[in-house]
């Protein structure tokens, strides 16, 4: 699919409005110059990141389908920034559309708000992360033209977060097989050189940081230190929880497996507004707390 | 008939010598298996090949081993299938990753690749040749030989450590237990596990913290806690809670549903073992269920997520939790001051709303009546659709006889089938 212009109703989650503003600030400026209009949600809540789920199924999933109900309100499909929405808000739709029964039960609850989630037999709605959306319905070759400043010479780890590469079955890998090598093609698409690490999807831990910070810090300390022996200048990821344990506790992640750490993670708008001209200040980098230093140096070599 | 190079990590410990690569090139079917792959090479090229197997059919457990990384079973994972995803992931690499330049070991681990010097491009893989399929031994187990792993340490003793038998109420009957068969279906799910191991070998949080019990242990220990004729579910549940590396030491990363050749799910078990201690008033402390609770009360009140009041009130709950923190709470609070610091500095945090707990707005208009009067709602009625017992609607959605919330299949044969 190339339309022309790409509208969409667009769920930008909780934590790129809360401890990782730079996410929402860059996404903003990364949409105005691909040409894509976002229509915000600004009514529809949490996805509930699985751990509503862990509570009580039924609550999560009337809450996703409160929030599917509002996007195809707009009479628009749907995109997200986070990993975790994509995959808290898969499971649910997984349950929706599995059974009609169980969907008429939920649209009940529904019914007194003016709303209601239709399961789309030919797909023709969906829900898709930032990075399903470039690659599938912007295109490539569409965000190749757009390139103002190649990444040449960055060394880009990739770092996808779980809940967009697993479990395959409901995420659309029957779909769209290449969904778990998309990162590598924008890096690529984008200029940039890919690093090959073990960690690329693997776990942040940041879902046990407040119940074993040590095995959580223990998960991003090495995945961070395994990304640097392999050269990377920077990680990038569509995931803001990967960001706040891959960046915000990086310093205490450093501590957890004793090494020097400092590598910067990009959140995914930031890598492709880069290429696409903007500066690292109007991308937020100066938010975050792994110094992007070395990444502004190594982009500043070439001429904008 | 189609040739593969699989590419086998061989460990043999009477040698002395540290694990090394060692490429075989086979030939068979596409829709052969990757055990039949490793049985060809064994047979004719190298007897010395260590793997256990035994039903090649999915059913003993025996093959556990990771094909290109992924945990899984040799005979459960298609050769051509494998080569496809060697293929992909290469692909995915092009031309700027090193590992075009990864000097190929020759069988029998030959020397070319290891001189220096200019001349070092014959030893490598030409872009767009053949792609090895990678074969390794299980993860997160000692390695015994080659791709025979030592599943006591890791598998078995967990496995025991949860109490796998049932614990029945008072004397046991004289003929066999009668139970309604609809009170079993719950646990169909974690009892069609087969012990193989997958989930264990490709569990992230086991990788960091080697204690944790882990998703084959904690899956059979929903089996019992789900199982009607039990009498110490609670006991059961306060157990693995209360263990540091138990119920809520689970990084929620689906690894484990994906590794599973049977449809097991493990961490939707997990999932259902804190849900079932929630409902069993069961606190623990991990702040495990102060965060599902802080989580979920946060939504209510504020339909997104406060994260400064998520954080005071996982660590210390309510009003009691701050007159009287735990010691835990008072090391974790403090030991997040750094972080805080450092958030505030780079503006990343410099708010009200996130310095303050509670000060986080609310959903605009009338939408936070509308997220309150689903909770009213869902907690009322709190079902689970399994999607494993229930199995999706597809090819039964023409019967005329579906009704609304009516249960069409309790036969777990429809996740099977797919």
């Amino acid at each position: 699919m190339m339309a022309d212009q790409i509208k969409v109703a667009y769920w930008p989650g909780c934590v790129s409005r809360g401890f990782t503003p730079e996410l929402h600030g860059s996404m903003a400026i990364v949409a105005q110059k691909l040409g894509i209009e976002l229509v915000e949600l600004d009514r529809a809540n949490c996805s509930g990141a699985g751990v509503i789920a862990e509570h009580n199924q039924e609550l999560a999933d009337t809450l996703n389908a409160r929030t599917f109900a509002l996007a195809q309100q707009t009479g628009l499909s749907m995109m997200n920034i986070c990993s975790t929405c994509q995959g808290a808000q898969s499971e649910c739709q997984q349950r929706l559309d599995a059974d009609s029964g169980y969907r008429a039960h939920i649209n009940e609850v529904l019914s007194g708000q003016g709303l209601s989630y239709e399961r789309s037999e030919d797909g023709s709605w969906n829900n898709k992360n930032f990075l399903w959306l470039l690659v599938e319905d912007y295109g490539l070759d569409r965000l190749a033209a757009q390139v103002k400043r190649p990444l040449s010479g960055l060394r880009v780890g990739p770092f996808y977060g779980c809940y967009i590469v697993r479990p395959k079955e409901r995420l659309g890998y029957n779909q769209y097989p290449d969904r778990d090598i998309y990162l590598e093609k924008v890096i690529e698409t984008l200029g940039g050189q890919i690093v090959e690490y073990d960690g690329a999807r693997k776990c942040c831990g940041f879902p046990v940081i407040t119940m074993n910070r040590e095995t959580s810090l223990t998960q991003a300390g090495t995945h961070v230190g395994d990304a640097i022996d392999a050269g990377a200048d920077c990680l990038v990821t569509p995931c803001p929880l990967c960001h706040l344990n891959l960046d915000m506790q990086q310093p205490e992640a450093a501590k957890v497996v004793n090494r020097d750490l400092g590598l910067a993670v990009l959140h995914l708008p930031q890598l492709v507004g880069l290429a696409l001209g903007a500066t690292p200040k109007e991308l937020g980098m100066g938010k975050h707390i792994a110094s992007t230093k070395w990444v502004e140096e190594r982009l500043t070599a070439v001429p904008a | 008939m189609a040739d593969y190079t699989i590419k086998v990590r061989r460990y043999q410990p009477e040698s002395g010598d540290p694990a090394y690569w060692e490429e075989f090139n086979v030939e068979l079917d596409p829709s052969l298996s990757v055990l039949d792959g490793l049985l060809q090479a064994k047979d004719r090229e190298d007897g010395s090949l260590a793997v256990r197997c035994s039903c090649r059919a999915a059913i003993c457990g025996s093959c556990g081993m990771k094909v290109n990384g992924q945990s899984t079973l040799g005979c459960k994972t298609q050769i051509g299938e494998a080569q496809e995803q060697a293929d992909k992931m290469a692909s995915a690499l092009g031309t700027t990753a090193d590992v075009a330049s990864t000097p190929i070991r020759g069988v029998g681990g030959g020397t070319e690749g290891t001189e220096s010097g200019p001349d070092i491009e014959t030893a490598t893989i030409p872009a767009g040749g053949p792609v090895p399929i990678v074969i390794e031994p299980m993860g997160n187990m000692p390695v015994i030989k080659d791709l025979v792993t030592d599943m006591e340490s890791t598998h078995w003793t967990k496995i025991r450590r949860v109490t796998p038998w049932l614990l029945p109420h008072g004397e046991a009957p004289e003929r066999e237990y009668i139970v309604e068969p609809e009170s079993m279906i719950d646990i169909t799910q974690s009892m069609a596990c087969i012990q193989c191991g997958a989930c264990v070998s490709s569990c992230l949080s086991m990788e960091a913290d080697p204690l944790f019990i882990g998703p084959a242990a904690l899956a059979k220990a929903y089996r019992f806690v789900g199982d009607p004729r039990d009498a110490e579910t609670s006991e059961r549940l306060t157990d693995l809670a209360h263990d540091p590396h138990g119920i809520y030491d689970c990084t929620h990363c689906f690894s484990c549903v994906d590794a599973c050749p049977k449809g097991v799910a493990p961490m939707d078990q997990i999932m259902r073992l804190r849900r079932k201690a929630g409902e069993n008033g069961i606190e623990d402390p991990n702040s495990g269920h102060s965060h599902e609770m802080a989580f979920v009360n946060i939504i209510e009140k504020k339909g997104t997520l406060d994260e400064s009041l998520l954080l005071q009130e996982s660590f210390a709950p309510g009003v009691l939790g701050k007159l009287m923190p735990t010691k835990r709470a008072i090391k974790e609070m403090i030991g997040s001051l750094p972080t805080a610091v450092r958030g505030i500095k780079t503006g990343k945090m410099r708010s009200l709303p996130k310095l303050i707990p509670g000060v986080h707005h609310k959903l605009p208009g009338g939408a936070q009546d509308d997220v309150k009067a689903i909770y009213k709602h869902a907690e009322e009625h709190n079902e689970e659709f399994n999607l494993y017992i229930k199995g999706e609607e597809g090819e039964l959605a023409d019967e005329p006889d579906i009704e609304k919330g009516a249960e069409r299949s309790t036969s777990p044969a429809n996740a099977e089938a797919k």
